[in-house]
């Protein structure tokens, strides 16, 4: 069992045949993702990797019976690409591009949770189920093992530095996912502990937050309600000076709101642990 | 009126784009939102013949500008002249007056205020109004403000318009006026791809018009792409940061000593953090992204140099980003730039031995952890 994704997902990846879509698809499969099909407007009815057809829309790919995305277009493109796979009834949509305008994020959003679709980024690396084999982003396969650990981050590279500290300190991980570093994203962190607090597989979560917006404070708040499950957190940029954009569109201070203290009072408060540094995550870990 | 886009870089870097008050009031024209009649001048030649009185206003992105002298107020051309004379080429607090609006004076009755901005939380816009506006928001008294979260896919309809009149106790014929610029601020909201449009004070005059007497719209950086026409202005980042970002580098300078390469926000973030519960304090932010180009990391030294580090620590989880990719980035830009500096690097991931290696060949120290290379550049950096 895993959140979100399992071994009877079948995954399309819209832009399979752009640079980023034609590597992490490869990546993908490589891991045991189950990809049924690819779009692109011009190279429709060859094959990817010898095996994956290409077509021309989803429309078509739907013969291929996928129940999830992959967008990986170019940003102006996203929102287009995004209502093709809410009208094509697609359940699961992540979007893999960086720099989305928030205004088209905001309306994928809305419409998909009109229809009960998930949303997952944009900007963010993705969601791996390690015990069903099933990775569909760009999270480096390499770092996983199989485990009761439950990670989920608004950040890349800072996941897998967090889930390679946990794998080598002999744990290893359920379902890990990136939310996405946007200021509107289509997931956050309470509807995933929602998942992980009902996933049989998972037995304590690691939440992996940063400066900018309150949804750490909100989770905070939640787990205190919620969730039984051990739960341990970092946070980071502690140091950043307010009004600066951290990289991530959404990692800012703004008026006072959204400081690494206000977060991890809440988290404290909340009774979770926050790790001072990435590699102090699995002190705090059963 | 036309303005000039000066960005190369077109969709950003996660940066937004704050509008100068006479392009606020442009776009507000523009889609029908009443603005006092007035022009903007960049020299003192411009300025031509006014009904009396007017307003001088500096055209710079700050707050409380009335209170730091950077609003006038001319009776007469002479006073209008001395005004212009006064405010172009001067400066408030640090930045640079270039501009001026010249503008009619209005006859203030009262003075309101509204804005719509991105609630994250909900994803959606959420619109914020009070009767007691003239001040900023943040002083006014909760039960004073009005706010209502917007079902984006439902949009603005009047009915959002008349609950927030009732609780604004506005009469009929203000309530009027205000509806229908609360109709075109959301239309500008959308269309604009605005993360915040707002109006303070917005005012009903003597005559009992509702006027809008000043504009603030920052605009989402990333929809650039369908927004030409906006000028870029951000007056917080440094000429540095603004070298570096046309490169397509993600960069922030900091007021340390220590310069600062990793890959990823989050984990370039981290880096910070990391040396600041060390005691010791960084440089600047450099992030090099999904980047697999020894070039790209190569000349990324070139601006953590231009800020004269003592130490320079490179933090790298290979992913995408390969370890020995940057490995020769970094040996590169040592020969290239004669870097004298110590570089301190961690390196962990995909091809870390074959990195390491190339390090060693440059005579540069590697750590496997992130711990370690913090604790080793801390050591090397010495006091601050």
């Amino acid at each position: 069992m895993s959140v979100y994704v399992d071994k009877d997902t079948r995954v399309v990846v819209q832009g399979i045949t752009g640079k980023q879509g034609s590597f992490h698809a490869g990546e993908m499969m490589a891991f045991g993702t189950n990809v049924v099909a690819g779009t692109s407007p011009t190279k429709a009815g060859t094959k990817f990797n010898d095996r994956v057809p290409v077509v021309s829309s989803l429309r078509d790919a739907m013969e291929f019976e996928p129940n999830a995305t992959m967008i990986s277009v170019a940003a102006p493109f996203v929102k287009d690409a995004a209502f093709e796979a809410i009208d094509a009834g697609i359940k699961l949509i992540y979007i893999l591009t960086e720099h989305v305008p928030f205004h088209d994020s905001m309306e994928i959003y809305h419409n998909a949770k009109r229809k009960g679709i998930v949303m997952l980024g944009p900007n963010g690396p993705g969601i791996t189920a390690i015990s069903s084999k099933c990775k569909i982003g760009i999270m480096p396969g390499k770092i996983f093992r199989k485990g009761n650990v439950a990670v989920a981050s608004r950040s890349g590279t800072l996941t897998y530095e967090i889930v390679d500290a946990v794998t080598r300190s002999g744990r290893g991980e359920s379902t890990v996912i990136g939310l996405g570093g946007d200021p509107v994203v289509g997931l956050s962190y309470i509807d995933v502990l929602q998942q992980f607090e009902k996933d049989p597989e998972t037995e304590q979560i690691v939440l992996v937050g940063e400066i900018g917006g309150s949804n750490e404070e909100l989770a905070a708040a939640y787990i205190k309600k919620h969730v039984t499950k051990k739960v341990v957190a970092y946070i980071t940029g502690r140091s950043a000076p307010p009004g600066k954009r951290m990289g991530h569109a959404g990692a800012i201070i703004e008026k006072g709101v959204g400081t690494a203290e206000s977060k991890i009072k809440a988290f404290n408060e909340a009774g979770v642990k926050v790790a001072d540094y990435p590699i102090n995550v699995p002190d705090f870990l059963e | 009126m036309s303005y000039f886009l000066f960005i190369e870089n077109i969709g950003g870097l996660g940066e937004t784009l704050n509008l100068y008050e006479y392009m606020g009031k442009e776009v507000f024209r523009r889609h029908g939102i009443p603005v006092p009649s007035g022009y903007v001048v960049e020299k003192e030649t411009d300025v031509r013949k006014y009904e009396m009185p007017v307003v001088v206003k500096s055209q710079i992105l700050l707050g409380g500008r009335g209170k730091s002298g950077g609003i006038k107020f001319a009776r007469s051309e002479q006073e209008l002249n001395a005004s212009v004379n006064q405010l172009l080429g001067s400066k408030i607090r640090d930045l640079a007056v270039t501009k001026v609006l010249i503008e009619e004076m209005i006859d203030i009755k009262k003075e309101m205020y509204v804005s719509i901005a991105l609630d994250r939380t909900n994803k959606s816009p959420i619109l914020i109004c009070t009767s007691e506006g003239g001040v900023e928001i943040e002083s006014v008294s909760s039960d004073k403000i009005f706010t209502r979260i917007i079902d984006p896919l439902l949009g603005y309809s009047q009915f959002i318009g008349r609950d927030a009149v009732n609780f604004m106790k506005l009469e009929p014929e203000v309530g009027k006026q205000f509806m229908a610029i609360l109709e075109k601020l959301y239309e500008i909201f959308n269309t604009e791809d605005c993360e915040l449009v707002e109006i303070n004070p917005l005012v009903v005059t003597g005559s009992g018009k509702v006027i809008a007497a000043d504009s603030k719209m920052v605009i989402d950086s990333d929809s650039l792409f369908r927004h030409r026409e906006f000028e870029v202005l951000d007056p917080e980042k440094t000429p540095l940061e603004l070298e570096a970002n046309s490169k397509g580098y993600s960069f922030i300078e900091l007021d340390g000593n220590i310069g600062v390469i990793a890959n990823g926000a989050g984990l370039t973030m981290a880096t910070l953090d990391a040396l600041t519960l060390h005691n010791a304090k960084p440089r600047n932010f450099l992030d090099l992204g999904g980047t697999d180009n020894s070039e790209t990391v190569s000349n990324s030294f070139e601006f953590v140099l231009k800020a004269n580090p003592k130490t320079i620590l490179v933090n790298i989880f290979g992913g995408i980003t390969k370890c020995d990719t940057v490995a020769t980035g970094i040996a590169l830009a040592k020969s290239r730039f004669g870097i004298k500096q110590p570089i301190v690097v961690r390196l962990s991931g995909i091809r870390e031995e074959e990195g390491r290696k190339i390090l060693k060949d440059a005579g540069i120290d590697s750590y496997p952890s992130m711990m370690e290379a913090v604790e080793g550049v801390v050591k090397v950096t010495g006091g601050n």
